[in-house]
């Protein structure tokens, strides 16, 4: 598949940073004329992503965050986002719903939303070494509307 | 976030503005259950008309105002969700729990 274009983005994982990460991600993936909630899919699936980096990978220091965003042909979008933090033992386990190692304040919804609101979720971990979560959205595209 | 809160009679109703995300909600969350420790309502209703974006952070707060509000015996009602927001917590399987009014009326996702 061709690459059309793509972006990469670090940043530190502070908190303060989602709302931010989420506001890049929507404003690359306009080119691709996304409907209202098209783009309220790709926000959520970005939150979710960046806040287990930030409360997951990160839990006592600030690391690197990275996000990759890459846009292929047929309006496919693939946002990639990257730690170096501390790796998920079991993802099988991590993507049971309602499963959590955070504290009450987690629902342990994350990865379910990332993967009801994509089409496509795939996770690498290494325990000591981080996660990398890859996912795809296929864009509607719409008569009237731009094409790449 | 914004939080401000109207009192009639026996109800409380708390209005949520701005962003709802794991930053927002680590200083949202417990700040709601301070006002419920001082006002304990007999029907509490949120209100998210404010709320512009939610991620699963939103199923957190909400549960946790929930169960605070049922554990003082009183009722619970979310109202004026957005499209979005309502998509999080359906797929979260948290319609079946909490009665949830939308802004508008939307399709079973």
């Amino acid at each position: 598949m061709n690459i059309i274009n793509e972006v990469t983005i670090t940043f530190p994982s502070k908190s303060a940073n989602e709302s931010y990460a989420r506001a890049a991600v929507s404003a690359f993936s306009a080119q691709l004329d996304p409907t209202l909630e098209e783009v309220g899919d790709i926000k959520t699936a970005v939150s979710e992503a960046v806040t287990n980096c930030i409360v997951h990978a990160y839990p006592d220091c600030v690391g690197k965050i990275y996000i990759r965003l890459r846009i292929f042909e047929g309006n496919i979008l693939e946002i990639m986002v990257r730690d170096r933090g501390l790796g998920i033992p079991d993802i099988v386990a991590a993507k049971t719903p309602m499963f959590t190692t955070g504290g009450s304040d987690r629902s342990g919804m994350g990865f379910t939303i990332m993967e009801s609101f994509t089409d496509n979720l795939r996770v690498r971990s290494t325990p000591g070494k981080g996660t990398t979560v890859i996912m795809k959205k296929r864009i509607s595209m719409r008569s009237g509307g731009k094409s790449l | 976030m914004n939080i401000t809160s109207k009192r009639t009679g026996g109800e409380l109703t708390i209005f949520l503005e701005g962003e709802l995300d794991h930053h927002s909600a680590k200083c949202a969350i417990p700040e709601i259950l301070k006002i419920l420790d001082i006002e304990l309502p007999l029907h509490l209703i949120l209100d998210f008309s404010g709320i512009s974006f939610m991620d699963s952070s939103g199923i957190a707060l909400v549960i946790g105002a929930y169960k605070k509000a049922t554990v003082l015996g009183g009722t619970f009602s979310l109202i004026n969700v957005s499209r979005q927001a309502h998509k999080v917590f359906f797929a979260a399987g948290i319609c079946k729990l909490i009665n949830i009014k939308t802004r508008e009326k939307v399709a079973e996702f």
